[in-house]
């Protein structure tokens, strides 16, 4: 926090929500945030690569405790992408799925670590003035993997179905094949096509920001004064907690999202 | 809220990742689940099928002992007959032994009682004439009279 200015909520707001950026090139496109992409990146290594260490071991005889957990987490996401996809899904989308769902997990969780002690260490510790910790509340992390998951839609379309077979399903679903209906068709699966990858995205972001500004909000009680402090740590206790819920469960959603998009892919009408 | 360049990064980071799951974390994990279900489902098979030689092997025990029960009994039986039969041949034997021995005795007893008769007679008949010969030592001639000490010698008999 700027110590030679005087600390107003808007300030302190502020300092929470911005980036820490490097400019790459002329115009705002060339931005890059810094601390969304390492902290994402360091999360996705210590996250995939503390699971990678295990299965790098994995016995089929008697499982160690570790190797059970990650086959516990596994076998979760196996089931549900079992319901959901109906080729086989050992390929990509099941491996696919876990990623999704341990690197969203992972940056969800950052929301619940004390978000001013998080900004006094990186501070204090690391000299860095903006850091955000929680990357999902970037929306360009949030929009990358959505966006992805719309490509790899649109791959896998054209992979089962053909070019031909896609644009078939383009101009002749949900509506039927009369060429009066094909406009409208088409008009229909573009909103489609428009609004997976929005709500996918946004449906996390606004989650997970949401869940930020509260904490934020709550910290700014903290302060008004003794009993500011007092309700303020009690409240965001209680909100911590109950984040523990949301962002498993958004990190579930989105995962869960990204497989039904994938097997919607795989099945024609 | 501003799309840049991040998002790019992050797709990129993003396409690492799901690679490097889907080429070194999902299958060697996956590969050990699945050889340890078919370890299980083997070792499971293996139980079942135990059980059932179990099963087949103590019916055949049953069978084989209910079978050598059977082979005793009527052994048993056999024994019991034959010695009935032998205690009843050994009686008749004894008994055919035993008639045998008293005909013989008694054709003994016979011989002897002739015998002793016989010599009986004989011994009569000489002290008869020997008497006679003494009483009438003068008038008796042996030969004159020989027809009559036939005669008392023949009464004897």
């Amino acid at each position: 926090m700027a110590a030679d200015t005087e600390l107003t909520p808007t300030k302190y707001i502020d300092h929470h929500l911005t980036h820490l950026t490097v400019q790459l090139d002329e115009g705002s496109f060339w931005t890059l945030h810094v601390d969304t992409l390492v902290t994402s990146i360091l999360l996705a290594i210590l996250g995939i690569g503390c699971v990678w260490l295990v299965v790098r071991k994995a016995t089929p005889g008697v499982p160690s405790k570790r190797q059970a957990f990650v086959e516990l987490m596994m076998e979760f996401i196996d089931n549900e992408v079992k319901n959901t996809f109906h080729g086989n899904r050992h390929v990509f989308v099941a491996p696919t799925a876990l990623t999704i769902f341990i690197w969203v997990l992972l940056m969800n969780t950052m929301d619940i670590l004390p978000i001013d002690i998080m900004a006094w260490v990186t501070e204090n510790v690391f000299g860095l003035h903006y850091w955000k910790i929680v990357p999902t509340t970037d929306v360009n992390t949030t929009f990358a993997l959505a966006l992805s998951i719309w490509f790899l839609m649109i791959f896998f379309s054209v992979k089962v179905k053909g070019f031909g077979g896609w644009m078939h399903e383009l101009f002749c679903t949900p509506f039927g094949k009369n060429p009066l209906l094909w406009i409208l068709n088409l008009l229909f699966n573009f909103i489609e096509y428009v609004s997976k990858p929005l709500s996918h995205s946004l449906r996390l972001f606004g989650n997970i920001y949401a869940g930020e500004i509260i904490f934020l909000l709550l910290g700014m009680w903290a302060a008004t004064g003794v009993a500011g402090t007092f309700f303020g740590a009690i409240l965001g206790a209680g909100w911590a907690i109950f984040h523990i819920l949301i962002v498993t469960l958004q990190a579930f959603i989105f995962m869960m999202l990204a497989v039904v998009y994938i097997s919607m892919a795989h099945e024609s009408h | 809220m501003d799309i840049n360049f991040t998002l790019i990064s992050q797709a990129i980071a993003f396409s690492t990742f799901i690679w490097f799951t889907v080429k070194f974390v999902w299958p060697p994990l996956l590969r050990a689940i699945e050889e340890r279900q078919k370890t299980i489902a083997d070792g499971l098979a293996a139980g079942e099928r135990g059980k059932h030689e179990l099963e087949l092997a103590s019916q055949r025990s049953s069978e084989i002992l209910k079978e050598a029960k059977q082979q005793a009994s009527d052994i048993i039986h056999q024994a019991e007959k034959r010695a009935a039969e032998m205690v009843e041949e050994a009686k008749h034997t004894a008994k055919a032994e035993g008639e045998r021995i008293i005909t013989g005795a008694k054709a003994e007893i016979e011989h002897e009682v002739f015998s002793a008769k016989e010599m009986l007679r004989q011994h009569t008949a000489e002290l008869a004439v020997a008497g006679a010969s003494k009483i009438l030592r003068k008038e008796v001639d042996a030969k004159a009279h020989a027809e009559l000490l036939a005669s008392i010698e023949d009464d004897l008999k």
